[in-house]
């Protein structure tokens, strides 16, 4: 974001409509890209975070061997590792079509589109 | 003390020093001060959260307690990691969009009143000062066996380089030191795992076939259950690891030092790959100590199992390599508490002071002297309560402070941020009723109460089960939140609708001043 940019927007701050802008239509479209993606997502490594510690408190089966001396819990943790690369990962990817849409929402506001 | 731990010991004095003249000269206002002018890269916050984030205790007391008890020592490295994607998914960027130098800022950015930025600042106080202790006194307790000296003395030099580097250099000195003990903090943990896979021949299910012999544990040591049998405490302190990362001031405070979300974004990936690594090889130090230190010398030099790693470098590396692992261990005590320093201080001197009590009405240069006033008091008083809590069991404060964070912070960071009838009344009910239940929730539990003399800070019996109570506070803190807003009447659509906006598009950024 460049200085100029910036000066700009302090400029039409006043007059921006915030509520105009939460209700246009590719705002809505930015918000709910935005839930689709990240409320599952959340949901899943929550649950395959907790899924651990439940696992092994209440059952003893990740204790069977997997590889040689490595059992299952041990693969299991290193799961979580990844999973956690993985989705930072993908987080990047996706961010950067929001990113897009979101550069498109201020320019549509700097022109008073949803005005 | 050998000659090369104190050449390393002092070099690693000097550099910090040198980096702290050179960020003295940089900083010459209250965003200089609070945030290194907002100017740091994706890549050098990622290594100063690292840096931040990485205490003594994940070193040492993860390194230790993987060496003493298997599996159940890696549990706290997978809750300290996926917190990462809490932050990343839900909180870094509108963090970044809304905020200017503290939580309380941000919350703020939605709400415009004296008591919700009061409980923020009370929260950041709170969390930090605890946070602190357990920092200092841990510091204090490794340093003597490091280096052979006094507690006092330990606690003494750590607290005076701590406050130098906030007090003249600010936030440029203290990103700085960060970012050179993540640095050398990775390079002296690549370094212990060579060498250990070394001695296993670079063979992995070796290494497990062979420390299931080493420890009187057996089987067990491979397998869950030595240290966390109760099914519930265990969740509840999970929770609060998972939670509480995204709560933390010192950590939150980080995401200012950027210029928009995009950094903040690419900052928290590499803060959670070298992260991630980090806790990975945690487990071959863990392992290593095992199989080459022993379970009988690690408790015999510290019953928490805190010297199993220098102990490790000593045995796979000699003399050398125990002074590098030493100074790196003190080089990551500074850093860390560097940044508690500074979030504290910036509680007292930008929230109390120069908003609630002079309204905003501050100019920059009185913000420094504010700043660097505030960051003394704060080194003062820890550095007094340290030395006067050198023989209390205070290692349950770091999860403690994880607790309240998750409890009394992020409801309150969630609900600014996605909950549209979110209002005033409710922002202060969330953060006080999450820090209250976490607080007196704590102070009946085994943390502060075990028959055991010595194993707690009094002796009785605890009232509350749950050492870490996460598991009842985060929800209260939700629950608090939502009951304070919905039997309230005002709210706040217009309010609302801006937040909305520039959380999710980064919208006239600078221009939070209402």
């Amino acid at each position: 974001m460049g200085a100029e940019k910036e000066y700009k927007q302090e400029q039409k701050a006043e007059e921006v409509d915030y509520v105009q802008v939460i209700e246009s239509k590719s705002f809505r479209k930015l918000m709910r890209d935005r839930k689709k993606f990240i409320v599952p997502l959340t949901i899943f490594f929550l649950v395959f975070y907790f899924l651990l510690p439940i696992l092994t408190s209440y059952t003893t089966f990740l204790n069977t061997p997997a590889i040689g001396d490595i059992s299952w819990v041990w693969l299991f943790a290193i799961a979580q590792f990844v999973m956690t690369w993985v989705l930072c990962t993908i987080y990047v990817k996706k961010a950067a079509s929001f990113d897009k849409q979101a550069d498109q929402i201020i320019e549509e506001m700097e022109r008073g589109d949803n005005q | 003390m050998s000659t090369t731990v104190i050449i390393l010991f002092l070099a690693i004095v000097l550099l910090t020093l040198v980096i702290t003249y050179f960020a003295a000269k940089k900083t010459q206002t209250a965003g200089d001060f609070y945030t290194a002018g907002g100017g740091l890269t994706g890549m050098q916050n990622g290594l100063a959260i690292a840096g931040d984030y990485l205490s003594a205790a994940s070193f040492l007391g993860i390194a230790g307690a993987i060496a003493l008890f298997g599996f159940d020592g890696f549990f706290y490295s997978i809750g300290f990691l996926i917190a990462y994607l809490v932050v990343l998914f839900l909180v870094a960027e509108p963090l970044r969009n809304l905020g200017k130098y503290t939580l309380a800022d941000m919350i703020n950015s939605r709400f415009d009143a004296r008591k919700v930025r009061g409980a923020a600042a009370l929260n950041t106080i709170t969390i930090s000062t605890f946070y602190m202790i357990a920092q200092l006194v841990g510091a204090g307790a490794l340093i003597q066996l490091l280096f052979g000296i006094k507690y006092w003395m330990a606690v003494l030099i750590v607290g005076v380089m701590m406050t130098i580097y906030v007090l003249f250099g600010g936030m440029i000195a203290t990103s700085w030191v960060q970012i050179v003990k993540a640095v050398l903090l990775m390079a002296g943990m690549v370094i212990m795992t060579f060498l250990v896979l070394l001695k296993f021949n670079f063979n992995i299910g070796q290494m497990f076939t062979d420390v299931k012999s080493v420890t009187a544990h057996g089987e067990a040591y491979l397998m869950p259950g030595l240290q966390y049998t109760e099914p519930l405490g265990t969740l509840s302190l999970m929770l609060a690891l998972v939670l509480g990362t995204a709560g933390l001031p010192h950590i939150l405070m980080r995401f200012f030092t950027v210029r928009d979300a995009q950094t903040a974004r690419s900052s928290v990936i590499v803060a959670t790959w070298v992260i991630g690594i980090f806790y990975v090889l945690t487990l071959f130090l863990g392992f290593g100590a095992a199989a080459f230190v022993g379970h009988d010398a690690i408790i015999a030099a510290n019953p928490g199992g805190n010297m199993a790693a220098p102990l490790l470098a000593q045995a796979i590396g000699g003399d050398i390599l125990f002074a590098f692992i030493s100074a790196v261990a003190f080089a990551t005590i500074l850093a860390v508490v560097a940044g508690l320093v500074l979030s504290g201080a910036s509680a007292f001197a930008h929230d109390l002071y120069g908003q609630i009590i002079k309204k905003g009405k501050v100019t920059e240069a009185e913000q420094v002297k504010a700043a660097r006033y505030a960051s003394l008091a704060v080194s003062v008083l820890s550095i007094v309560l340290a030395l006067f809590a050198q023989y209390l069991n205070v290692a349950f404060l770091v999860s403690l402070a994880f607790c309240i964070a998750a409890s009394a912070n992020l409801p309150v960071i969630l609900y600014t941020v996605y909950w549209k009838r979110f209002n005033t009344t409710g922002a202060v009910t969330a953060m006080l009723t999450g820090l209250l239940s976490a607080l007196i929730l704590v102070s009946m539990s085994p943390s502060v109460f075990s028959p055991i003399e010595g194993a707690a800070l009094f002796v009785g019996e605890p009232i509350f089960p749950l050492t870490n109570p996460a598991l009842v506070s985060v929800p209260l803190g939700f629950l608090g939140g939502y009951l304070g807003t919905i039997l309230s009447k005002e709210t706040d659509i217009k309010r609302y609708a801006e937040v909305k906006v520039k959380a999710n598009t980064g919208y006239k950024r600078s221009g939070i001043s209402h």
